[in-house]
């Protein structure tokens, strides 16, 4: 018994000590950074073993146990969440080598693993906690090594975006802290368990109202977007890569959380969740088809994807709702690793090509083809093309509203579908365009062991999706989704 | 002899493995590339002949694994698929050893091949899905696979001609998987079942099960381009010569076709589907189609145009054998689907071999061109007069059981309605052979015409598929032509 309840802390505190070995030994600081992961990712793996073999495991920090002290919970769905943290890091972190070597990058170098490690501390904090103001502990961790990573390359349009993305983290997290600190005060609670036998108050909704506004805007949830797109395009690629693949899924994690646990809003509230979800969809997906930068595309597309979630969360009543959750837990996961590939796909093809405009990317007479291949793929998950995890969270969310009637969440999935591939498209169509480049430009140009990293996250996003049954039965240890509560 | 329960897995296997490996391979390495092309082509052919005599024999195959909960991944080889495969295979190896000769000195073969690999594996992967949940997996790797292929020029025209393409199946792509999850919700099931799944929810609620068959079938008419989705198939046109082939007789406009079968025969059930009223109105707008695709070749003066519009004509043929609920010309249909394949890859080959060896992509310049190619152009004729419907060659029978069908059902305007498209076909296929015949060219602008420089691997293969077509049509009552196969099938679908 006493194993498990040391990977949990494990999980946590190993990134955590890792991130201040990482910060004192400058010069070893990549070794100090995969030793880490490799271990963490080794404890989530026990972890999990733990949680198929015996179902959820819950381990009272200092003995005293919810509602007094601290428990840290984990179940199927947080393992999930926990490996998609442990297997994008680590990649992400292998690329980084590669995309980090450069003569001018020493700096970059030496804030990268300490910022990531950190953040790593902060996700899996996030993943294991049962309890709101743990919770709102852990996204600060998790806001202040993210904003660090935004700044990272240290350019006059990284920094800005940077400084944009602080001011709307701190305010979504004050407004999450209101939100708790209103729910203590109803309550006298803050452990989940509380919170699921509370009575619906108007005040006790408009706390969680609180704390999803908070929620939101770091999740960058339209039309509270506005930070995302500079951020993500603007950061160094396995920043990106980390901020968009795995830092805003902490946020949708709570909120799937909150859902699980939180008394029923009001059917109103649910719907505003689904037409800010549809709205960030299409506003994304126009904004997207308007980039001119590949990166900027793909930072849009993340305000869309995550729309395409919430539009999952906006589901009321017994039929359907454990179809919702469970979509939106899959699109998650998806879209954490088709995101992560996208973008080092694009760092290794602005690498190379030396420019990321669009519109000028079949003039270059290199083809860094396995780049484009990576990022083909990555676009066949993030469209939700089969076979793919991200066509098999589409298929459970259409399932989910067909169900339950809502034929206006179907028609705004399938319209966000036919805009990511017209946006997909666009870059597709450079890749493969030749006329307009003189010289002969021979193809199986710019292999390199760096595509490694991004080639399997891609593949793996594709590959897991004729895996969905087994993982979803695994992600429903413990009853995440209220099956049996 | 030996037994593999395998054996669907393995020929799905010939080709889509084949893909990462011509990916791989460096551009240079053109003889390796060939010789995995063709070894897979061939092996692929071996193996679809031993699954077609055991399902002959009566083994069944069914591969299944769990996708989502309930939700399962199935291949099976019912004699439908072998049908499909048969042709699919025997057609690949054909159009492999063209492309060979086609793209012999061009950029980015091992891109070309790898693709096309993946766009036969998606073909088989469709002919053997055992649902309609993974009918819809091939069926959109079909379009991926194909995308590429039809840009494989790479110029403004070919990449604005494939937005279109994408554009088009892949809404279509998501129509389906519309319809694939309402026939989930509704049914429970989407296996494919002789006999259909759906009597019970058409008795309860005949507007939700009328609904979800013009979604369906709406959904796969853009891929059998079906008037009004017709559109992207002549676009689609600038694709290289070989693609064009595979595109018009196998790979999509088949997959269309073929699941509009599925649809109407596994998953309504003929009788079902007759009784919601809706395989009438499908039956009239496969006619409109079939006079629309015809009206419209009249009128083009590019070859590959004529020929795809001639496509949009002839695949609706399937589609209105599937419709007329006739056993008789359900056989016609099914006949048709080889048919029309082999006719089309034939003039498809040709046309790429006029303009490559004589630069000939119009029908005002295909003066005296059967003297200078005789061979090619003699396959032409025959595919073209096989599409006329001239006994006793293949289009022939098509179009003689799908009248009798229409007899039978007591459709008399489906004569009317094939006499005319016949009146159509010639209108548009004679004057190509007058002219390739019987028309001296205006000038010659070489001087004296020398032999065009076309080699064995572009001549022999539309010559290879001519003979086909005689065959198909002269033999047409021998055990194993593709029209007994069909009986067998219609047998089995119409459930006697």
């Amino acid at each position: 018994m006493t194993l498990d309840l040391d990977m949990m802390m494990m999980a946590i505190f190993l990134p955590l000590f890792g991130a201040i070995a990482a910060f004192i030994l400058p010069r070893a600081a990549a070794l100090v950074g995969l030793v880490t992961l490799a271990l963490t990712t080794g404890a989530v793996i026990a972890l999990g073993l733990e949680v198929r073999q015996s179902g959820a495991v819950v381990l009272p920090l200092g003995g005293w146990g919810a509602p007094l002290g601290i428990d840290l919970r984990a179940d199927g769905l947080s393992v999930a969440m926990l490996a998609l943290t442990s297997a994008v890091g680590f990649l992400v972190s292998i690329a980084a080598l590669d995309a980090l070597k450069g003569a001018d990058q020493a700096r970059e170098r030496q804030y990268f693993w300490p910022l990531w490690l950190l953040l790593l501390t902060g996700i899996n904090g996030v993943y294991l906690s049962t309890d709101i103001f743990n919770l709102y502990v852990m996204i600060e961790v998790i806001a202040l090594a993210a904003v660090g990573l935004t700044v990272l390359s240290a350019t006059r349009a990284a920094v800005q975006a940077g400084l944009e993305y602080m001011y709307a983290s701190i305010l979504g997290a004050l407004l999450f802290l209101m939100g708790v600190g209103f729910i203590y005060l109803q309550i006298g609670r803050l452990d989940f368990t509380g919170l699921m036998g509370a009575e619906p108050t108007a005040a006790l909704i408009a706390a969680v109202a609180l704390m999803f506004v908070g929620l939101a805007l770091k999740t960058a949830l339209f039309p509270l977007h506005l930070w995302l797109p500079a951020a993500h395009a603007n950061a160094t690629a396995p920043a990106s890569a980390l901020l968009s693949g795995l830092v805003v899924k902490a946020a949708l994690y709570i909120v799937l959380r909150l859902a699980q646990y939180m008394p029923f809003p009001s059917e109103t509230l649910l719907t505003l969740v689904g037409l800010m979800g549809a709205g960030a969809v299409i506003w994304g997906g126009i904004q997207a088809l308007r980039a001119e930068r590949l990166k900027l595309l793909v930072a849009w597309s993340t305000v869309a994807q995550i729309g395409l979630i919430f539009v999952a969360f906006a589901r009321a009543g017994e039929v359907g709702l454990t179809e919702s959750w469970k979509a939106a837990a899959l699109l998650i996961l998806a879209h954490g690793i088709a995101k992560a590939a996208m973008f080092l796909a694009a760092g290794r093809i602005k690498d190379e090509i030396g420019h990321d405009v669009i519109r000028d990317l079949d003039r270059a007479p290199v083809r860094p083809t396995l780049a484009q291949f990576t990022f083909a793929l990555a676009a066949i998950s993030l469209i939700g093309l089969p076979p793919s995890l991200g066509f098999i969270g589409k298929w459970s969310l259409m399932e989910g509203a067909l169900v339950a009637g809502y034929w206006h969440w179907v028609a705004v999935t399938m319209l966000g579908t036919l805009l990511s591939v017209a946006y997909f498209s666009r870059v597709l169509s450079a890749f493969l365009r030749f006329d307009r480049i003189r010289t002969p430009v021979a193809e199986h140009q710019g292999w390199a062991l760096a595509d490694a990293a991004p080639l399997t996250l891609a593949l793996t996003a594709i590959g897991l999706g004729l895996m969905a049954a087994p993982i979803l039965r695994f992600i429903e240890i413990g009853y995440p989704f209220g099956a049996a509560l | 002899m030996m037994d593999a329960p395998l054996l669907p897995l393995f020929i799905l296997l010939t080709s889509l493995l084949a893909s990462p490996i011509l990916f791989a391979l460096p551009e240079r390495a053109a003889g390796l590339r060939t010789s995995i092309n063709l070894s897979m082509a061939a092996l692929k052919v071996a193996l679809v002949g031993w699954l077609s005599l055991k399902v002959a024999q009566g083994v069944i195959y069914d591969l299944r694994f769990e996708m989502l909960p309930g939700l399962e991944f199935k291949l099976q080889a019912d004699p439908l698929a072998i049908l499909f495969i048969a042709l699919s295979a025997v057609l690949w190896l054909i159009t492999t050893v063209y492309s060979v000769g086609y793209l012999e000195h061009g950029p980015h073969r091992a891109r070309f091949f790898g693709f096309f690999s993946l766009c036969v594996a998606a073909t088989v992967g469709i002919a053997m899905s055992g649902n309609l949940f993974t009918f819809l997996l091939f069926y959109e790797l079909l379009t991926l696979a194909t995308y590429p292929l039809v840009i494989h020029r790479g110029d403004a025209a070919a990449l604005r001609a494939g937005r279109i393409y994408l554009i088009y199946t892949l809404a279509g792509g998501l129509v389906l998987l519309l319809g694939t999850l309402g026939l989930w919700v509704l049914a429970g099931t989407t296996d494919f079942t002789p006999g259909g799944v759906l009597a019970d929810v058409a008795a309860e609620t005949p507007l939700a099960a009328q609904l979800l068959f013009i979604v369906l079938i709406g959904a796969l008419g853009v891929k059998a381009a079906l008037f009004p989705f017709h559109a992207w198939l002549p676009i689609a046109m600038v694709a290289p010569a070989p693609v064009s082939a595979l595109l018009h007789a196998v790979a999509v406009v088949k997959a269309g076709a073929f699941g509009i079968m599925r649809v109407v025969y596994e998953v309504f059930g003929i009788e079902t589907a007759q009784e919601l009223g809706l395989t009438a109105p499908l039956a009239v707008l496969a006619g409109i189609t079939i006079i629309y695709g015809s009206l419209k070749a009249i009128t083009q003066d590019d070859i590959k145009k004529r020929l795809a519009y001639s496509t949009v004509s002839q695949v609706s043929y399937i589609t209105l054998g599937v419709a007329l609920a006739s056993p008789i010309a359900a056989v016609g249909a099914l006949a048709h689907l080889i048919h029309q394949g082999l006719m089309k890859i034939t003039m498809f080959m040709a046309a790429g071999n006029l303009a490559e060896g004589l630069g000939a992509k119009r029908v005002s310049q295909m003066d005296s061109v059967g003297r200078i190619m005789p061979g090619t152009m003699l396959a032409f004729t025959l595919a073209a007069l096989a599409m006329i419907g001239l006994p006793p060659l293949a289009g022939f029978v098509s179009k003689w059981y799908l009248a009798q069908g229409g007899l039978d059902a007591g459709q008399d305007w489906v004569i009317a309605l094939l006499l005319g498209s016949s009146l159509l076909n010639a209108i548009y296929f004679l004057p190509m052979l007058h002219r390739a015949w019987f028309r001296d060219a205006a000038s010659d602008k070489a001087g004296a015409p020398g032999r065009p420089r076309i080699g064995w691997m572009l001549a022999a293969p539309p010559v290879t598929t001519a003979v086909l077509v005689l065959v198909a049509g002269g033999l047409a009552n021998a055990p194993f032509s593709p029209l007994e196969w069909t009986r067998f099938i219609v047998a089995i679908e119409y459930q006697e």
